[in-house]
């Protein structure tokens, strides 16, 4: 049994950033505009966020600090968002180009500014990992979900399950989420009944940045004790979560889960038995989750729908 | 219709573009060389725009040698755009070329010494190809976006020739892939008579070899098949509509497989030429990053606008100045800024259709009203993601 919980708690920390990420990557698309900057926009909130953790661990610790930090990564992911709205809003750019200069932007930059303000003129960034709940009182003794929920987490994951909520009932239960589709749909529709199509497309845009900023941080708090200036490539898998989760928040969901479980899998097989024995090479695991997603994919990707006017600039006077 | 005049053209208008961009891209950088030292700025400025040439005649070798790669990685994107797909699978078809390149170079010793090497170009561009074929299928087929599945193949490809290469072809010493048969080292075509420094008595020959001009013939056949057959037209169908492409007859299903395993082996043969450079070339670093020179081919592509011909002189250019960000490091700056500077420029690139109608404008010295009809028609060197 303590094979399962192990294999579940870290099934939750690789999922809740793709989670938090794709699930901004979903507000900007279904507002009209494909943003391919999510993993650029997670470098800067991991950056900033965790660049004032480095300077502030020294008067804090534990829970503020890391939510004062969760403050910054939204911040800044919301502005850096800010440059691919104005591009792809006000000036009616390629959405690809602007996204592709965001994602090339931001490694040169935090590396350049770390390198150039760090006294010892090195681009990692350390931090003393002082988040970890070992268990929360009462909650941990409820049977299997105590252990897994509530043992050995971080804070940073029940972040991500309130995103998730939060972001259906937007999306689904709100004037302002039902208007949001429309402009991802047939933006000139909505603009005929009044709706500002500019204004919700930023709010998507911004919703997107603030959400994969945090992203950044949530993937590497609980991960490292340093940072490097990259995520992984988690904000290209977080576009390939959003996009095999249909840009429906619970399929985002499931996606999410299904990617984490196979990467977990990857990552922690040698401490399953069974998987072990098999004397299998890591390499070979390592492909799992995404030969895993692309069988998924085959099978599941025929009637697959983009929000319809998703990726083309809206131009008032076209038809 | 009247003749207009050579200013109005697309390709003079494009062009000027590219180039306001770029001049915004370099003074960004500059500013930032202001903020983190001032003193120093100017003579940081001096070394992005010399280039290559701080290393003298070497140096500028150099600067060819690292736009093979990247010029071919650019001509993947840029021909995938060019037919409605975006490629971004370039990391994982350039690091399968340059593996198999390189499994042939080192076992297949039997192969004389032309052919060695040529089979050897062959068999990575091949092996690109193929690698894009699945996402090419799926897309076609199966309805899977090609951006989702191209990410797949990338970390597939990348694990797959880590596992391929510690068991084939590994120097466990300097934990790097093996040297290549001399035999299948890519000859010089008479570059290292030219680009060379001389050190006392010996010739300090840059590792440019005859990989340089087959991107420059891979450039111009690309340019050919897109523009001037009906086999390329009909991939380009395709991408602009592929609904309205099946109605006029193309197999579209086809046309976006064909699209994908072109593209791939343009990947592949960068890939390819890269690694099989001798001594002083490259090996295949185990390690789990994708390979950056397949991402370059994004910024190339969009810099060149999809055209084979600016691609070649995009990818000459950001080689050109992240050689001089190399130099830049003697004055202890960082040459992360040349890819902030290139950032800057994409992002730029990207306002092109202003710059246009501003260009027009001041051409014309009319309102851009009565020319934004043609200049709309003309933005289609946009990459088009077909949703």
């Amino acid at each position: 049994m303590d094979a399962l919980y192990f294999l579940l708690n870290k099934t939750l920390i690789f999922s809740v950033p793709l989670l938090i990420v794709a699930l901004g990557g979903m507000f900007s698309e279904r507002s009209g505009v494909v943003n391919i900057a999510l993993d650029g926009i997670m470098i800067m909130g991991a950056f900033t966020s965790i660049f004032f953790i480095n300077q502030m661990q020294a008067v804090m610790s534990g829970q503020l600090l890391l939510l004062l930090a969760v403050l910054i990564a939204m911040i800044t992911g919301a502005v850096f968002s800010l440059l691919h709205a104005y591009a792809s809003v006000n000036m009616k750019a390629d959405q690809t180009i602007s996204g592709t200069a965001l994602n090339m932007f931001a490694p040169a930059f935090a590396i350049y500014v770390a390198r150039m303000i760090q006294e010892n003129g090195v681009q990692q960034i350390q931090f003393k990992n002082t988040f970890l709940i070992s268990a929360v009182p009462v909650l941990s003794k409820i049977p299997l979900i105590g252990d897994v929920l509530f043992e050995n987490t971080y804070i940073t994951t029940y972040i991500g399950i309130v995103v998730l909520i939060v972001s259906w009932l937007v999306l689904y239960k709100t004037r302002f989420g039902l208007r949001l589709r429309a402009c991802g749909e047939h933006p000139h529709a909505a603009d005929s009944v009044g709706i500002n199509v500019y204004r919700m497309r930023y709010s998507g845009v911004i919703i997107s940045g603030a959400l994969a900023g945090l992203g950044g941080l949530v993937f590497v708090v609980p991960t490292s004790t340093n940072f490097n200036e990259t995520v992984a490539g988690y904000g290209f898998l977080a576009l390939a979560v959003l996009i095999f989760g249909q840009w429906k928040p619970m399929r985002i969901l499931y996606a999410s889960l299904f990617f984490g479980l196979m990467k977990t899998i990857a990552a922690a097989y040698s401490g399953i038995e069974v998987l072990a024995a098999l004397k299998i090479p890591s390499d070979i695991y390592k492909m799992i989750p995404y030969f895993a997603t692309l069988i998924v994919l085959a099978f599941t990707s025929k009637n697959s729908q983009a929000p319809k006017a998703s990726g083309i600039p809206y131009d008032q006077g076209g038809r | 219709m009247k003749k207009e005049s050579i200013f109005l053209s697309k390709g003079f208008v494009n062009a000027t573009a590219s180039v306001i961009a770029i001049l915004v891209g370099i003074v960004f950088g500059f500013v930032i060389l202001l903020i983190s030292n001032p003193s120093e700025a100017i003579a940081g400025l001096g070394y992005i725009f010399r280039g290559g040439f701080s290393g003298g005649a070497k140096g500028m070798g150099q600067v060819l040698y690292f736009s093979t790669p990247i010029i071919l990685t650019g001509l993947s994107v840029g021909f995938a755009f060019k037919t409605g797909l975006f490629n971004i699978g370039a990391p994982g078809q350039f690091l399968t070329g340059a593996f198999v390149a390189i499994l042939v170079g080192v076992k297949w010793t039997f192969l004389p010494a032309p052919f060695h090497w040529i089979v050897a170009v062959i068999c990575g561009t091949l092996a690109g190809g193929v690698w894009a074929l699945v996402p090419g299928f799926f897309k076609a087929y199966l309805n899977v976006n090609e951006v989702i599945s191209c990410i797949m193949f990338n970390y597939i490809g990348l694990y797959g020739v880590n596992f391929l290469v510690k068991k084939n072809i590994y120097d466990s010493l300097k934990a790097l892939s093996q040297n290549v048969a001399t035999t299948a080292v890519l000859p010089k075509a008479g570059l290292d008579n030219i680009f060379f420094n001389t050190v006392g008595n010996t010739k300090d020959i840059s590792t440019l070899n005859g990989g340089f001009y087959i991107a420059i013939a891979a450039a111009v056949v690309i340019y050919i098949v897109l523009n001037k057959t009906t086999f390329g037209y009909e991939l380009k169908a395709c991408g602009y509509n592929r609904f309205a492409s099946r109605y006029a007859g193309i197999n579209e299903k086809r046309s976006i497989v064909l699209s994908m395993f072109i593209s791939g082996m343009l990947s592949g043969m960068g890939g390819a030429l890269l690694y099989l450079s001798g001594a002083s070339g490259r090996r295949i670093k185990v390690v789990d990053v994708l390979a950056a020179e397949g991402f370059s081919g994004i910024p190339v592509a969009l810099l060149g606008l999809s055209n084979p011909i600016g691609i070649v002189f995009a990818g000459l250019f950001i080689s050109y100045i992240t050689i001089g960000g190399d130099y830049m490091q003697r004055l202890d700056f960082v040459p992360e800024i040349i890819d902030i500077i290139i950032a800057v420029i994409i992002y730029f690139s990207a306002f092109s259709l202003l710059f246009r109608n501003v260009i027009i404008k001041i051409l014309t010295g009319k309102s851009d009203k009565e020319l934004a009809a043609p200049v709309a028609v003309v933005d289609d060197s946009a990459a088009s993601e077909e949703k």
